[in-house]
């Protein structure tokens, strides 16, 4: 005697649905994603309890201090003369901007200083050390 | 002939987009932004600068300075304050001045920390410091929400 399974349910695995689903994760990357738009220099970050995340992230701008002390904006290198007429004009397009100060833990407090004191006189009033988290 | 074409013509393909291809050709973008996708976000210690120009007359009683040397170390009033010690040191004396403010009927009785670091000093130091700072006026906050944080970074003169 032949046994004979009924009704064989043909197994597969319903993907019409797939393409949806990619979509929706795809259109969260595509408006989380911030491209980065300048190298900067390699420093390394102190660190800090009390670090924060900066909300806007589409209003900062970096000014990258090494541990040599040099000073970058935007991947121009920079002297600290400069830097009031450039972030004048970032003040000018945006004036909510925020100015991430991306210095490395070696560098003098000295050149951050006078730094702010730039940024003071360029109107740029909200400043951010950047750190990284501790603890 | 005739006969040919009608017959021809029966056969009418369904019009469709071929969409079998789509979830491949959106995985592939959806790798694409994954991997540039950057997930350390901006971060650290915000402060807001005084305006230019603008050099407000402070009473010496609201004023708690703190002073980072050349080698990174701290002074409160007159002693050095070792790091670990520090926030609480900070906390403390905050409150001892705000309750003085406050006995007296100062206006506007919120004391304002004032860092001066050395120049020569490292920038690390005065992040240290900074962060200690800040947690203080976290703690204070938690404690009394209508305590403000009032900091100000001291300019040496150059």
């Amino acid at each position: 005697m032949k046994i004979e399974a009924k009704n064989k349910s043909s197994s597969k695995i319903p993907t019409a649905s797939i393409a949806d689903i990619v979509f929706l994760l795809l259109i969260f990357f595509m408006s989380v994603t911030v491209f980065k738009q300048y190298q900067g220099l390699r420093v390394e970050l102190p660190a800090a309890k009390a670090t924060k995340k900066i909300e806007r992230k589409r209003m900062i701008t970096h000014i990258w201090i090494d541990a040599q002390n040099h000073i970058n904006i935007d991947d121009m290198m920079v002297n600290l003369e400069q830097v009031t007429p450039i972030l004048k004009k970032k003040m000018i397009e945006n004036p909510a901007t925020i100015v991430s100060i991306r210095a490395d833990a070696r560098s003098k407090y000295g050149v951050v200083a006078r730094l702010l004191e730039k940024l003071k006189d360029a109107n740029a009033l909200r400043v951010n050390f950047a750190t990284l988290s501790k603890g | 002939m005739a006969l040919k074409i009608q017959k021809k013509q029966h056969y009418k393909k369904e019009a469709e987009i071929p969409t079998a291809s789509l979830a491949d050709i959106v995985f592939l973008l959806l790798i694409f932004f994954l991997v540039t996708t950057s997930m350390n976000p901006d971060k650290g210690l915000g402060i807001t600068l005084p305006p230019p120009g603008e050099q407000a007359r402070i009473s010496k009683e609201k004023v708690l300075s703190i002073y980072i040397n050349a080698e990174g170390k701290v002074l409160i009033g007159e002693e050095i304050v070792p790091l670990d010690q520090l926030e609480d040191k900070i906390k403390a004396k905050l409150k001892e001045k705000k309750n003085n403010l406050v006995k007296k009927g100062v206006r506007n009785p919120d004391p304002i920390v004032s860092l001066i670091t050395d120049v020569e000093a490292r920038y690390s130091a005065m992040v240290d410091v900074l962060d200690k700072i800040k947690l203080a006026f976290e703690e204070l906050k938690k404690e009394d929400p209508k305590f403000k944080e009032i900091l100000s970074l001291a300019t040496p003169v150059f």
